[in-house]
Order: structure tokens, then sequence, then C-alpha cells
């Protein structure tokens, strides 16, 4: 199977701080990939570190066999990587449509092209297709921050989604969302990677949704990865236990 | 929402006719108020750009409004004509401006405040002290109005309706820009620069291209100011006109398109108005703004939006 992701040796340090430890691992194409870990043990630091938002003390990434180590965000969106942030963010004041037409836009076309052109039929489209798929037709033309929690977080994933992207990095996506509109977002997502093939890493605490989601899970403990392997293994590794129980 | 669509078009109609009926019963005292109001608000829609939809503090539009004057005084001294000064003022606020937003790629808010100050006053002491260019304290004098295409904008009525052209077209072209996706991208380097960035909005281009685009308005205000004063000296461009334009810009209505119209009303207009209470028109003049940025702190554009939401909350 093709990797996607190749992260070798990741190491950031804050000050006397290590936040990541020579961490390796790689992502392959159309698999979801858990990252799992207690509090603090720098999962989202890890996410930071090879998005572009943090600069890594040492280590590389690479993307399709391309170095992308200390990319800006942007450029690695263009290429097709996109996230979600941890707290939720869509824009409050744009309409559910607005959101998804913006989290779309950048990939097509030049700068100035933008200018003069308006939004093309293509992207229009997708964006619709990415409301029905998400399930959220009634509440196309609304101001996003008009929107339940769910149905804004809903809104953040399809957002990730709108780049048609290579591969997609959501930080807690189940977090705070009630369990009706989190079966959904399982079963969506689940149908983006069965359907269109789409690979995902997902950090997140709920272990439910972790284990009955992801295809293979990394676990993560004061910095480095202590485990990896399908949900099964993962769960039934003492160390593992150890690291969220303790002695 | 139709209804409230057409009312606004109908309103918007009559103030256009009204923009073009009016000046021809005018005395050349009330002309140039309107011409003033006219350049002051292109200089504001500027950095209703710049502020207002792309998020970013600038305390430089003053700076470059004096560079506009400045070019048109020192270029038709030199016998240009007017358009090549436009687009020599252009291009120059264009570039300085995009200098100018550097800073902002690194800092942002107050500190922002302080860099674009630091230009603001760095431009004043260009124009203060750099006599062989820009005549020092002496200023500029005899600035000419433009004739072109056979057209003379001499007379006071003539330059008001040149003035009143220029902010047609400079509306119409900040109205494409606002709608268009760049619209989009600066409302989300505004809201969420982390975001936007991630979502592949190149944050670090659109707040060059946010800053350079507001300092060509500012720059074009300029232009148009040199001909209409027909004498420019340091002491227009001070601090003091860059807290003018972000005052017209917040009274106004920051990142609404027709807050800086509002905005410039207030500020060039109201005190002329305000002008028959003598000395206690300032303290007035304070006492409203204070008031409305604490009733409406959206703006004069924001308050048919915060009355509505007020009788809805207690009906």
């Amino acid at each position: 199977m093709k990797t996607v992701l190749e992260v070798a040796g990741l190491t950031k340090r804050f000050g006397g701080i290590t936040a990541v430890d020579n961490v390796s691992f790689s992502v392959r194409e159309g698999e979801i990939l858990g990252i799992i870990g207690p509090n603090g043990s720098g999962k989202t630091t890890l996410f930071n570190c090879f998005l572009g938002q943090l600069t890594p003390t040492a280590g590389q990434a690479w993307l399709d066999g391309r170095n992308v180590t200390g990319w800006r965000p942007c450029d690695l969106n263009r290429l097709g990587v996109s996230r979600t942030f941890q707290l939720l963010q869509v824009f409050p004041q744009l309409t559910v449509r607005q959101n998804l037409i913006l989290a779309g836009q950048e990939h097509r076309g030049s700068m100035l092209g933008r200018l003069i052109k308006r939004h093309d039929a293509a992207l229009i489209a997708a964006a619709e297709r990415m409301i029905r798929f998400f399930k959220l037709e009634a509440h196309a033309d609304h101001k996003a921050g008009a929107l339940s929690y769910g149905q804004q977080k809903l809104l953040d994933t399809a957002m990730a989604f709108m780049a048609g992207p290579r591969l997609v990095l959501l930080d807690e996506p189940a977090g705070g969302v009630n369990p009706t509109m989190l079966a959904m977002l399982k079963e969506r997502l689940q149908a983006m990677n069965r359907d269109e093939g789409a690979t995902f890493v997902v950090i997140e605490h709920n272990m439910e949704f972790v284990m009955s989601l992801c295809h293979r899970v990394l676990v993560l403990a004061e910095a480095r990865i202590i485990a990896a392997g399908t949900p099964a293994e993962v769960q039934a590794n003492p160390q593992v236990i150890e690291a969220y129980l303790g002695n | 929402m139709n209804a409230r669509l057409t009312r606004n078009n109908l309103v918007l109609l009559a103030i256009v006719a009204a923009l073009l009926i009016a000046p021809l019963g005018m005395r050349s005292y009330s002309l140039n108020v309107v011409s003033t109001w006219a350049v002051m608000s292109v200089a504001a829609i500027g950095l209703n750009v710049t502020l207002g939809f792309a998020g970013q503090v600038s305390m430089a539009q003053g700076a470059f409004v004096g560079i506009g004057a400045y070019t048109v005084g020192i270029l038709t001294a030199m016998e240009w004509p007017f358009l090549p000064c436009l687009a020599v003022a252009i291009l120059l606020c264009l570039a300085l401006g995009w200098i100018v937003g550097y800073p902002a790629l690194r800092v942002r808010s107050h500190y922002l405040v302080f860099v674009t100050l630091a230009f603001t006053t760095l431009a004043y002491l260009v124009f203060r002290n750099e006599e062989w260019l820009t005549g020092g304290t002496n200023g500029i004098p005899d600035i000419p109005r433009p004739e072109m295409f056979g057209i003379s904008f001499e007379s006071d009525l003539a330059y008001c309706y040149f003035c009143l052209l220029n902010l047609a077209w400079v509306s119409a072209a900040v109205m494409w820009l606002v709608n268009s996706p760049w619209g989009l991208a600066f409302l989300a380097l505004r809201e969420n620069p982390v975001k936007a960035q991630a979502l592949g909005v190149d944050t670090r281009r659109y707040t060059l291209v946010a800053f350079a685009l507001g300092s060509a308005l500012g720059g074009i205000a300029g232009t148009l100011y040199a001909p209409l004063v027909a004498y420019i000296d340091d002491n227009a461009f001070t601090l003091n006109l860059s807290l003018n334009l972000m005052l017209m810009v917040m009274v106004g209505g920051s990142g609404r398109l027709i807050g800086p119209y509002l905005g410039a009303l207030v500020v060039v207009v109201l005190p002329e108005l305000l002008r028959i209470a003598g000395d206690y028109y300032l303290m007035g003049y304070g006492a409203l703004i204070v008031l409305l940025m604490i009733f409406c702190p959206s703006g004069l554009a924001g308050l048919p939006e915060t009355l509505r939401a007020r009788r809805g909350a207690t009906p």
C-alpha cells in the first residue's frame, strides 16, 4: 500500500520541555489512523509540527515522497492536506454555504484570477455536495454561528473535505458532540473513507469512537510512541493500560 | 428581505441623485465641503479595506494621502498632466503600502498601530525636512486642477463633480473587491488567521495585498486633495489625519461598505454644521461620538441592526 505521509524522528522542544520526542510513523493511503494518549502527551503538538503551525526542533515529514518539513499550512493545504482544530473553528458570521466555499476557493486558479472571476460552478457544486453529505441542507443559508455545537462540528469537518484532500487530520472531532450526532459523524467519516478512499488521521479521547472508527492506532505517552497496532492489539497492550491508568 | 433590498436600492438611488443635483445650487463653500467629503470618503474606503475588511490596523493612511498629494504637487509643478500623476501616486502607494504591510506579518493589533504610526511620523518628517523635494514648511503652492479630454475642472463646481466621479469608480471597485473571493479571504484573515491558513488562504500575501490596496486608495484621495486645496504643506498630513481617518472608519462602521461615507460625513460635514455652536462645538462633537461608540460600537452603519435588535429584545 502507498504511503501518504511519512514522519521521521520528529522532535519538538519548548525550552527545557520536550513535547514530542523522536516520533516516527507513516500513514498509508486509504487508512484511518488514530492517535490516542493521555492529556499532555504531545498529540496536538505533533500535528502542529508536521502541519506547519509549529516548526519542529528536529525531524522530517514527507507527503507523497516530497519533503514538506517547515512548509506553511496554506501551501500544505494546497497539496491536499487539511485539518480541523481541537477547538471548534468555523466562521460564525458566514453562512454554512459561504464557510464551505471559503474552504474550497483557495485551491482553484491563481490569486489574481480569484479577484477577476467569481466563484465557479464547480466550487458551488462541491459545497452543495458537502452540505448534502453532512446532512446540513436545512441550514445551508443560516449563519454558522446559529447552528448547534454538533452541527458546527460537522460543518468544521465538512470544510476540511472541501480541499478535495489527500489527507485529513482531525483533532478531537468527537469532543463535545452528543451521541446521536457522534454516530452520524462516524458514519459520515466511514462513508468518506469507503466511497472516496479518503485517508484520515484522528486524534481523539473518546475510546469507543476511536476503536470503532480507526484501522490502526498509535499511542502517545510522555512525548513518545509507546504502542502501535490494530485497536484490539492496542487495547490489550499492558504499557497502554499503564499509561492511562498508572501502576 | 427582498422588500428591504429594493428599499435600500431606492434609498441609494435617491442619494446618488441628490449628490448629482445638489452641487448645482451650491456656493463655493458648500461645494468645497462636498468635495472634501468625497476625498476623505475615498481615503476612508481605503482604510476600511485594510482595517475593516482585512483586520489590519493601520495608522499610516494619512501618510499615504500625503504621499498622493505631494506626488501631484511635485509632478504638476513639472507640467505633468493629472492622469500620469494619478498613475504614479497609485503605483508608489501600492509599493509603499506593500512594504508597510510587512510588519503586520509579525505583529498584530496595538503593536501594529505603533509600527504604522512610525511610518506616518517618518513620512511627515520627509514632507517637512526634504525641502528640495517637498518645499519643506513652505509647502507647494498653486497646484492646478486637472484638465482632461478638453474639459477643465478648474471651477469649484466642476471639481466637485470630478471628486464625486472618482468616489464613484473607487466605490464600484471596492464593492467588486469585497464581493469577490478576496472579500471572503480578507474576512477569514480578519476573523481567524490560523484557521484561514489551514484552509489554504495565503495569509501573508493577503495581508500585504490588503495594505497595498488600502494605501493606494489613500494615495488616490491625496491626488484629489492637493488640487482641491491648491496648496499643501506638512501640517496637513500629520498623525492627526490618520487618526481622523481611523475615526471615520470606526464611527461609520468598520468592515461595512457604507461605513466610510457615513464616517466621512460625521468627521467632515458635522463640524461645519456645528460651527454655529462656536466654542462649544468640540465638546458637543466629542460627546456625540462617545455616545455613539457606547450605544452602537458597530458604528452608524450598524445602527439600524442595533435598533432592530433592541426592539426585538423589548417588544
